[in-house]
This record gives C-alpha cells, structure tokens and sequence, in this order.
C-alpha cells in the first residue's frame, strides 16, 4: 500500500471539510437540489430511484485491512449492513442520507479514503492489474503509476470539465486484467529495445452505446514522460471533444471521427509543445515508489506439504485451490481470488461482516493487502500456500469461499433497475439466475472460463459488450427482455461481442444460455475456452439452438 | 459603475469594471469595450487607434491560438463558460498564460459560480464576474480552500511534488 503522508492526509481533509459546509447550505435551503447537484456529483453522491448513493474510490483496486474495516463499519452506521463494489473497483453505497454524507468523508478521510471524482466529467478512478506486485508476468509495478495518476488527476485545474468522464487503465504485463482497450485511455507497460521501460498508449476504447476496442497511437512512449503525454491527449479532447451530444461526447467518438492516425498527429504536436516541463521529476516517481510498504517475503519452497495434505482431506479446499487461485512470484506463495458471486447472491455484494472478515485474514496472512478487481471480486494477493486451509476457512465461515472465478457463474451484473435510476432492466435477478442454472459446481468445471456480464442499459456498467456471453436488458412496451451478444472479451485479446439474435423475455434467458453451453460442449476441441470455439464456429450454431428452441 | 472581482496582488476585491461588454450587432458606446474575436478581427484596429482600451470576448468553440499576435494590444480576455459544464475555456486559459505569457487580465464570464474558483484561479484566470451572487471573501475562500494542489499550472503555486522536496 501507498504510505500518505501529511500533505495527502491534508488535502483530503480540507475537501471533506469543504463537502460538509455545502451539504450545511443545502440542509439550511441556501442552494436548491439542482445547484447542489454539481457540487455532490463532485463528490461521488448521486441520488438514485430509493435513496442516496455514494461511491467511494478505491484507488487502483487496493485496500488495507484498517481502510477495509473502515468501509465494514460505515456499511453498519449509515447503510444496511453491506456495499457493492463495483466494475470500477470502487465500493457503493445505496442507502445513504445526505445528512450523514459529511461524516461519511470525514471517517474516509481517517483511513485516507475519499470519494473526490468518482462522479462528474473529469478523471476518474484508475483500474490497475489486481495482481499488482504479485505477478511474476509484470515488468513494472502499475500501482506506482496509478498512484502517480491519482494524484495528478486531483482537482486537477484544466481537466476537471470534460466533455465526458474519463477513465485510465494501466497493466504492468502483457496479460491484460484491467480491460485497457475499452478505455478511455488504456497504458501497458512495454520494455524497450534498450531495457527502458515504457507504455503502449491505447486510446478512445469504450463500452456504452457505441462500443470500440481503442486504438493504440503511442506504441511505446518512454516512462518518464508519461504526464506530459497524458497533458496533451486530455488537452486535445478537452478542446475539441463533442459536448452537443451526451452519448457523442466520449473520447472514443473523437477519436473514431479524427481516425487513429490524426488523433496520435494532433497529440503529438501538443506533446512536443507541453515538453518535459509537463512530466513529473523522477525524484517524484521515486518518491511514489518507495512510499508503498515494502513486501518481505519468506524464502520458502514452491510445494507446501500442509497445503497438499489438507487439500488431499478436503475437497472442497480442493475445488477452491483449482479454481481460485493465481501464481505468485515467489514460491510458496499464492494469489488468492475471493469471489463475490456466491449462488444467489448479488454479484459485487459484501456485507460489513464479510469485509471485516476478510480484512482480518489479509492482516493474518496477506501482508496486508486486498484488492478490487474490475470483475468485482476481491483479492489477496500474497498468501503462503501453508496458511491457505485456514485463509479457506476463515472464508467459507461467512461464505465466501465459492470456488468459481472465471466460471460461468461468476457474472458481473451492474445494479440494474433495482437500484438504478438510468436502468431499462433488472441485471441482478438475471445473475442469479443464470448463477442457480449452473450451481453444479462440476459441470461449471467442466465448461470452464466462460464470463458472462450483464448491463440494465446501454450504458454498459455490467460491460457486457466485452462478455464471452454479455446480456443487455432493454425495455419493451414496458416489459424486460434481454438481448445476448456472444465473443466479447475484455482482456488483452479485447472484442466487441455480436448480437445473438432477437431480445428475450427474462424467464428465458438463463434457460439460452443452458442451451448454448451445450452447443458449446459438444463443438469444442481440444479444451478451447467458449470464446475460442465461437470464435473458430461463428454465431451460427449458437443461434440456431436458442431460437430453434424458442420456435 | 459596474463592478467584478478581481485578483490583485494575491487579495480578491470587487473593483470598478470601465469595460463595457458590446454585442457584435450593437453600437459602439464611448470607452473600453470588450468585443467578440469576429468584431475585433474587423474592427480592432480601427478601436484601438482611437485610444480605447479592447478586451476580446473568446467563446469555447474559438481557437486562443487565433489570437497570439494581437496579444500586446489587447486589454484583457474574456473566456466565457456558457455552462460551468464546458471546461474548453480553462485550456483557453492557461495557454494564454503558460505558453503565449500573456500578463494582462483574463476574466471568466457566463455560468461562473463559487465552486469553480479554485480550478479558475489556478489556470490564471484573475478577474470574474460571478453568476451566483458570490463575493470576494467566498472567491479567497474558495481559492484557499486546498491547502497543497498536485499539478504545476498558471498560477505558480508549488505543487505537492516540489514541497515534499
């Protein structure tokens, strides 16, 4: 974790005491809702169909345990005893009064948390690797520059009005967990001929109503000039991003109408302007990296023979450790994926007994640290293999040891209609009942990665655009059905899914997907994944099962 | 005579406004007047030979580049917001300031609310004739709020970076 110190503890104090005074003229009526709405939206409180809402950032997915238990506790004081952690890696509040949101920043604040600029049309929270650190795959650690982000996007003085809202994603590997080519701006780190480390600079990918896998126009921009870079891509669409139109005014419909080529031209012409006056001193970057608490591993072996002879007791340990378990770079150690899509349950969901939970077993055995990933599950990423039956343990006690990452059931779903006041459809309903179809949890090994998101509008929260299987719910003479696209994928082989065919209705949906699966089971060689069979078949199989099944 | 509030040596007070804001179609009164780039680009110099003082009124769509060789002869900037929403002209701003080194004053003018002063001081904008009613002690108060600011910009204040150095 980044260390803050007096100076980012300061800053974040005096924007919640900001924040307080306005909410005091709001609660007095000196300024209407509609003024104030420009002023919460600047502080991640939206007001939704049943209540405020609240949307805490959680920098670049990473959390320790006392900013954990801090978010349990507030979950208890002012919610209804749970969050929702998001696509963005952020935690959501729902049921938030807008007399307590001042005491809510002021306990963030305590922990070095905030809520500045998960709304409104300025930089937003940056997505980074989950296995940051962790990864053997990484060439440079992401949070570094994530933080470095975090920092400069600050109420940032020319950038904080944009046509749109704007999001970052970084990786440190050339294993992509962050969806970088469906965002705003989308940075992988590069090694250089010479050894130097660098960016591929992705820009204008995105999701929505008009979705695009980005373009790259940087193909390696050297490190230490990443800020002045970042200047001049905001810069150009800050001036002429379209702001006539809400749903044209992303960075993607710029670059698509400039094309790539003049897009990267114009970038580069500001770039050369701006020089390395814009960048930040290196000194500065050192800084940033040496404020992050320093890891000590244990020198150890690769194989834990407790680990094997629990494993060998208890298979559902068994099942946990094939399914939700990532390599680390040190042997010995292992990533541990705790997954919040428990059959049934909301995805995303965790109440305030299970963060403290899992806050206590990242303090116990994970050195402290708990991640966010943008597929809305939780992550410690430095676990010893020997500690791993009683990590499980602790986990399963309040339920959070469904083995099924990256299976079919573990399903991104935005809040929908339940919650949303944009959303045409329901999506949680529709995860859980997808997530009861395929409960056997044999069979969902059987099919393998299969990664189903779920949007309740063409905003796209549940990206499903970028689902193996993505499911939109639409709105039909006041009736929900759900259009399915198929071949959408997120990671670093990113694709906009196709359409299935026409929308059903929802009490159908997860029985399509049933049959799908099987279509799926019975064209696949070789153990390809249900993206790499539709890919090689294309959509014809698929849409033949479904609607011959609907005729 | 109608005032705004203006940025003098570090104190935000509401001065005297000798300015008047004139319309493309209107008649020219006597005086400083502040025109649209269209106007001025036509009648500019006819304006300035007369001895007046001229601002340029620069909409958000306007290029800031269209008016660098006319900077030593202009009186002050108008950048307009029609929304606070439309955040072209902090760019419009601070490259007026940062990279043609223009000195004089830059004013905001249209939707210019409180909650936007911090963000207009720093890309030096220095004059403001506010939309809500706000006075000068709620401009100081709004622009002091921060204590540390993370990013260099136009005005000069020492970003977190250089004081933890």
């Amino acid at each position: 974790m980044y260390r803050y110190d007096t100076l980012d503890k300061e800053f974040l104090a005096d924007r919640a005491a900001e924040f307080r005074e306005q909410v005091g003229r709001r609660l007095a009526g000196e300024i209407t809702e509609d003024q104030f709405k420009m002023i919460r939206l600047m502080n991640g409180l939206y007001l939704q169909l049943h209540a405020y809402m609240l949307r805490i950032a959680v920098p670049y997915g990473a959390l320790n345990p006392t900013q954990m238990r801090a978010l349990a506790q507030i979950g208890r004081k002012y919610d209804k005893g749970y969050g929702h952690f998001t696509t963005r890696t952020n935690l959501q509040f729902h049921w938030i009064k807008l007399a307590d949101a001042p005491d809510i920043l002021d306990a963030l604040a305590a922990v070095d948390m905030h809520a500045i600029q998960t709304s409104g049309n300025c930089i937003r929270n940056t997505t980074a690797d989950p296995f940051a650190g962790a990864t053997a795959e990484e060439i440079d650690d992401p949070r570094v520059w994530s933080e470095a982000i975090r920092q400069w996007s600050s109420l940032h003085p020319e950038f904080s009005f944009l046509p749109r809202k704007f999001k970052v994603a970084i990786t440190g590997s050339a294993k992509d967990r962050t969806a970088a080519k469906v965002h705003d701006i989308g940075l992988m780190m590069r090694r250089g001929r010479d050894g130097a480390f660098g960016f591929e600079v992705i820009v204008g990918g995105g999701l929505g109503r008009t979705p695009y896998v980005g373009p790259t126009i940087n193909e390696f921009l050297p490190a230490n000039r990443l800020f002045s870079y970042l200047e001049a891509v905001l810069r150009v669409y800050n001036r002429h991003g379209r702001r006539d139109n809400i749903y044209k005014a992303r960075i993607k419909i710029l670059v698509a109408a400039l094309g790539a080529e003049e897009f990267a031209r114009q970038v580069k012409e500001e770039w050369e302007k701006i020089g390395p006056a814009g960048d930040l001193p290196d000194t500065e970057i050192a800084r940033i990296r040496g404020a992050f608490v320093p890891m000590d591993f244990d020198t150890l072996v690769n194989r834990s023979e407790a680990f094997e002879a629990a494993k060998a007791a208890d298979p559902a340990l068994a099942r946990f450790a094939r399914n939700n378990l990532r390599e680390h770079k040190r042997p010995g150690y292992t990533i541990v994926e705790i997954s919040l899509k428990a059959i049934g349950e909301t995805p995303g969901d965790a109440t305030s007994d299970q963060m403290d939970v899992v806050a206590d077993l990242a303090e116990r055995y994970g050195h402290g640290d708990i991640r966010v990933t943008h597929e809305q599950n939780l992550v410690l990423p430095h676990v010893k293999l020997d500690d791993l039956a009683a990590v499980h343990a602790g986990l399963k006690a309040v339920g959070l040891a469904t083995p099924n990452v990256n299976l079919i059931s573990d399903i991104i779903a935005c809040p929908g209609l339940d919650y949303c006041a944009l959303a045409n459809a329901r999506a949680i309903p529709i995860a859980q009942d997808i997530a009861r179809t395929f409960a056997d949890q044999d069979r969902a090994e059987l099919i393998g990665e299969l990664k189903i998101k779920i949007s309740g509008c063409i905003n796209a929260c549940g990206h499903h655009h970028v689902g193996h299987i993505g499911i939109l719910g639409v709105d039909k003479k006041g009736e929900e059905f759900y259009q399915l696209t198929l071949g959408g994928s997120g990671a670093e082989d990113a694709a906009v899914g196709s359409m299935l065919g026409p929308a059903l209705p929802a009490g159908r949906v997860a029985g399509a997907i049933d049959t799908m699966v099987d279509v799926y089971l019975r064209e696949r060689q070789d153990g390809e994944r249900f993206l790499d069979t539709f890919r090689r078949t294309g959509v014809t199989p698929f849409k033949e099962a479904v609607y011959a099944d609907a005729n | 005579m109608p005032t705004r509030i203006k940025l003098q040596d570090g104190e935000y007070r509401l001065v005297e406004d000798p300015f008047t804001t004139v319309g493309d179609d209107a008649g020219l009164p006597p005086g400083d007047v502040i025109i649209s780039l269209t106007r001025f680009q036509t009648e500019g110099d006819q304006l300035l030979s007369e001895g007046r003082k001229v601002g340029v009124r620069l909409e958000p769509a306007e290029e800031v580049e269209a008016l660098v060789y006319d900077l030593p002869r202009i009186a002050l900037v108008a950048v307009v917001f029609p929304k606070y929403r439309d955040g072209r002209s902090y760019t419009a701003a601070r490259l007026l300031r940062e990279r043609y080194g223009f000195e004089r004053e830059i004013r905001a003018v249209g939707e210019v609310l409180r909650e936007q002063a911090g963000f207009m001081a720093r890309v030096g904008i220095d004059a403001f004739s506010p939309a809500d009613g706000s006075t000068p002690e709620d401009w100081a108060r709004a622009t002091h709020r921060q204590r540390h600011v993370y990013q260099r910009a136009a005005d000069r204040r020492t970003p977190a970076f250089a004081e933890r150095e």
